[in-house]
């Protein structure tokens, strides 16, 4: 039977199942053929925060999406083409995200009596006609797996687990994915277990045979490599990239990377990474609790260490005590949030843009502190080496503003080569500064950036004392002089101020350069707003588009990009928070649109609102 | 038991100075600010007068502190210092020490500090054994804010929050530091400048957690907390100095084993010197060190001084050193092309 091969230009597939079906690796596998194979491609998994939720609930539910296609791609895309359904709570949960039309690859081998009453279903919805606007593949995935592996020394339930892999081998063949990588992945996966290793290939290749020769897909697809820049690539997630970045600053500065660290979700899995790498010289300290995290990496940073706490919400919370006393001690300390929705534990494994405020502002005192925040999962790599930087050269604790959907979201990226790295060295202070030859003024400033000398314990001559007490400027003993104290919090302010000269400036997107609506970003948000401002573009629509990598400073010339257009669009995952910051610093009627649902934005959603704003001038 | 006074790494790593430096070396320019009268400065002026016998370099020490009264200790200290917030020293210390193993790093904390709102990051560096002389001055109060009751106030102490007295049972901290089974625990008494000495000489010596509970005199808001150690008419009866591989004893008391497995206090007229229990206090099993802890309790009727325990077991940044080494002899030093290209890559033009 000659199957007809049906050419696609893109493909947004889900892969949704029970927590315990291996949802998330399937989704993984996947998405290293389609890198392998040459698409763009964009991801978003999107688990229960329960480990092992009850089987076959819907909060037991975990799904992963990928979104690939023969040109560049900016989101995960709004809607999936295809689900696999492993189990009906699989398909209940996600049948509303997959539009009329789509393919529905459900496993009918868990569409039992018991787990479709578990979900509230009374009738099989595979056998009535409730799905008829879709195009349902009725897959008995479980039994065919079990039937394949029939010759294996595999207890029953052992040989069902590696129904997952019959599902990647059909989805492969659906869609031409290369076949070898993930064959060489289970290899090493079970070196250690070669039996389980052979099972799993040989369910792996019997979907891909299944897909060959049933007759429930009468087409298979192709989707054609894409057109990107000439380079390596590699498959990157968010967290993956800072640690990465981390790792990039700690060799391009010369300085040791420390990391004190409290398990958090979603940001252990920088944790995770950098205490793979210790060759690097990395030391991670899994501290005892979030404030110890950010303490030890402040004491590493006082004795010359590239000091990281890596954390979420919460965490920043607790940290806030010890960031406020890297900002009057002038230590340079990155701290890292990958956001999630809040307030308090909120829904953990969500991604949120509710953190702005607290990293601006939730410390006592005057207490300026430099923000900067990746645009997408392979820019938390450049955005961690620009937060250390900052820190390194001014002397400051800088807050990373990642999120749950950059964390875990994965796309390809043009890995760099170290040496087009930037320089970011440092030089530690080894003399004295005194007028006199022989006294060390541990708060005088280098009248370019207004940093403080760093000089670290070992160096003999600069024995110094720094604390949480207001310092005199210059000399840093205790002072309780009012006008000292009024120089000092003008000091550190005019110095993170000061970044400003130091940073790039606010770029627009406007290709004809007559467009009077600005949509403006920053953050996770680039994306989605990007593609959003594509489809306006594609009908007809003008819209400029500006996203923000620093937030604190802001770039010198974010004032006067806001006043050259009619209206300023802002859409942010919180209530508004830099939309505030904005209005309070430029007096600019930035138009707010706002969504808290623990969802990244949906390019759809956000260019039905441009067009609004278009519309409404 | 062990002769072995010290594990004798302590200081190895930490250069030793060229040229012999005394105390005015370690005083540093700032004006001393505690009250007229407080113990801070007889226990100041026995580290300024102490430590210049170690030979360490005087930029390799460094001295970190929270808040409180005590916490002002580094500023008086001309070596590097961090003062830095509430409880919080060890942590930022753990951060120094084990990055630097080269360095010899003193916390300096107050009860309220180390076991109130820092409780947490004390017995976690205790457990690691983190390279760390934590001196705890000890003055059962609140002081600088004003006489409130602290951790180790007595039960019943009527202090401005607490005019019908206090109810919570006090910390030991010596059987709180033997329960997070510290390395090195000794006590000792601000008066007892030569006692004081000899237990941060072990200390310093000690590689690993050292923490040394230093009774300390608030004459303001406590005054003569420990006065009946002090007064030279029952000092001496109420003193059990430890002394590793002596009998326990004050001028007429010795320890002994009980009948019911513990240890007791009896008269010294009363018991044959082979029956005095001899301190050991490199013991592995803290257990004994635990229950002399006990004996102050309830009231200060003797009270061991000294070190209870000073046992050898790696410190935090040894055993962090030793896998940086591992992995480095594993697979090499870090190449970052190489770590960034790992894994599955694909050439585009």
């Amino acid at each position: 039977m000659t199957k007809q091969v049906q050419q696609l230009d893109r493909v947004i597939i889900r892969f949704a199942g029970d927590s315990g079906d291996g949802m998330q690796l399937t989704g993984d596998r996947f998405t290293a053929g389609t890198a392998e194979f040459g698409n763009d491609l964009s991801t978003l998994p999107n688990f229960p925060a329960e480990i092992r939720a009850p089987a076959g609930t819907l909060p037991g539910v975990s799904s992963f999406q990928l979104h690939f296609a023969d040109h560049d791609i900016l989101t995960p895309g709004d809607a999936p083409n295809v689900l696999v359904a492993m189990n009906p709570a699989a398909l209940k949960a996600n049948l509303s995200d997959l539009p009329r039309g789509g393919d529905i690859i459900a496993n009918t081998d868990e569409f039992t009596k018991r787990n479709l009453q578990k979900v509230g279903y009374t009738a099989n919805p595979l056998e009535d006609d409730s799905l008829a606007e879709w195009r349902v593949h009725a897959v008995p995935l479980t039994s065919l797996t079990v039937k394949a592996l029939e010759g294996f020394d595999l207890s029953k339930k052992d040989a069902e687990r590696s129904k997952n892999m019959f599902a990647l081998g059909l989805l492969s063949w659906l869609y031409h994915r290369p076949t070898e990588a993930t064959i060489q992945f289970l290899e090493t996966k079970f070196a250690k277990k070669p039996d389980i290793a052979k099972a799993n290939i040989a369910a792996f290749q019997a979907g891909w045979n299944y897909g060959e020769t049933t007759e429930s897909f009468s087409v298979s697809y192709e989707v054609k490599p894409a057109k990107l820049a000439p380079g390596v690539y590699r498959n990157i997630s968010g967290n993956q990239a800072l640690a990465y970045g981390l790792i990039a600053a700690s060799v391009r500065s010369g300085l040791p990377l420390f990391l004190g660290s409290y398990p958090i979700t979603p940001a252990s899995d920088i944790l995770h990474e950098l205490s793979k790498h210790k060759r690097f010289g990395i030391r991670t300290f899994q501290a005892e609790d979030e404030i110890a995290g950010v303490g030890a990496a402040l004491g590493a940073a006082f004795g010359g260490a590239l000091g990281v706490t890596t954390t979420s919400g919460p965490g920043v919370a607790l940290k806030a005590e010890t960031v406020g006393l890297a900002v009057t001690t002038e230590l340079p300390l990155v701290v890292v949030d990958v956001q999630r929705a809040g307030p308090s534990t909120g829904m953990p494994t969500k991604t949120e843009q509710t953190d702005l405020l607290m990293a601006m502002y939730g410390r006592n005192g005057e207490s300026p502190v430099p923000i900067v925040a990746p645009a997408t999962p392979s820019d938390c790599f450049d955005a961690a080496v620009e937060a250390a930087r900052i820190a390194v050269k001014y002397r400051t604790p800088v807050m990373l503003l990642s999120d749950g959907y950059l964390a875990n979201g994965s796309e390809p990226w043009k890995v760099p080569s170290a040496a087009e790295l930037p320089d970011i060295s440092v030089d530690f202070a080894t003399a004295p500064n005194g007028e006199d030859g022989t006294t060390f003024l541990p708060f005088a400033r280098d009248p370019e950036t207004l940093a403080r000398p760093w000089a670290i314990p070992g160096t003999a001559g600069l024995e110094h004392r720094i604390g949480g007490i207001e310092k005199a400027d210059g000399t840093g003993n205790i002072s309780y002089d009012p006008n000292n104290h009024d120089k000092m919090v003008r000091l550190r302010q005019a110095k993170i101020d000061g970044i400003a000269a130091d940073i790039p400036a606010l770029e627009v997107d406007d290709p004809d350069g007559d467009a009077r609506v600005l949509v403006l970003g920053w953050g996770s948000t680039y994306g989605p707003i990007a593609a959003a401002v594509r489809r306006i573009r594609k009908s007809g629509g003008k819209v400029a588009q500006a996203h923000l990598r620093h937030l604190n400073p802001l770039p010198a010339n974010t004032g006067e990009v806001l006043r050259s257009y009619d209206k300023v669009l802002l859409p942010e995952i919180n209530l508004g928070q830099l939309a505030l910051l904005l209005r309070a610093r430029f007096l600019v009627d930035v138009i707010s649109y706002n969504r808290v649902r623990g969802l990244p934005f949906k390019a759809e959603e956000l260019a039905s609102v441009i067009q609004d704003v278009i519309d409404s001038e | 038991m062990s002769d072995l006074i010290t594990n004798g790494r302590g200081l190895s790593l930490v250069p030793k100075s060229d040229v012999a430096l005394g105390m005015k070396d370690f005083k540093s320019d700032q004006e001393v600010r505690w009250c007229p009268g407080c113990g801070d400065y007889a226990i100041l002026a026995a580290v300024q007068s102490f430590v210049p016998e170690l030979g360490l370099k005087r930029e390799n020490m460094v001295f970190v502190s929270g808040i409180g009264c005590s916490s002002r200790f580094p500023y008086y200290m001309n070596t590097y210092g961090f003062h830095s917030i509430h409880g919080r020293a060890p942590a930022i210390a753990t951060g120094l020490a084990a990055s630097r193993p080269d360095l010899s790093v003193w916390v300096i904390t107050g009860d309220g500090d180390s076991l109130s709102i820092g409780g947490n990051h004390l017995i976690h560096a205790l457990r690691r054994n983190v390279n760390l002389n934590i001196l705890l001055f000890n003055n059962r109060i609140y002081g600088l804010t004003k006489g409130q009751y602290s951790p180790t106030s007595e039960v019943g102490k009527v202090t401005k929050s607490t005019p019908m007295g206090s109810l919570d049972k006090p910390f030991n901290p010596v059987s709180l530091a033997l329960g997070a089974e510290a390395s090195f625990v000794a006590r000792t008494i601000d008066s007892d400048r030569k006692h004081l000495q000899s237990v941060l000489r072990q200390a310093a010596e000690h590689r690993g957690t050292s923490l040394v509970e230093i009774y300390q005199n608030c004459n303001i808001f406590n005054d003569g907390a420990f006065d009946q150690l002090k007064d030279p008419a029952q000092r001496d009866e109420i003193t059990l100095r430890l002394e590793h591989g002596q009998p326990i004893v004050s001028a007429t008391k010795a320890v002994r084993r009980s009948a019911d497995g513990g240890i007791e206090v009896v008269a010294r007229s009363e018991v044959r010197e082979e029956e005095i229990l001899v301190h050991d206090a490199h013991r592995a099993d803290p257990t004994l060190a635990f229950a002399l802890s006990r004996l102050d309790e309830p009231a200060f009727e003797h009270v061991p001084i000294g070190v209870f325990r000073n046992v050898d077991r790696p410190s935090y940044d040894e055993l962090m050193a030793a896998q940086l080494e591992e992995a480095t002899a594993q697979r090499g030093a870090g190449d970052l092309d190489e770590l960034l290209l790992a894994g599955d890559t694909w050439r585009i033009g």
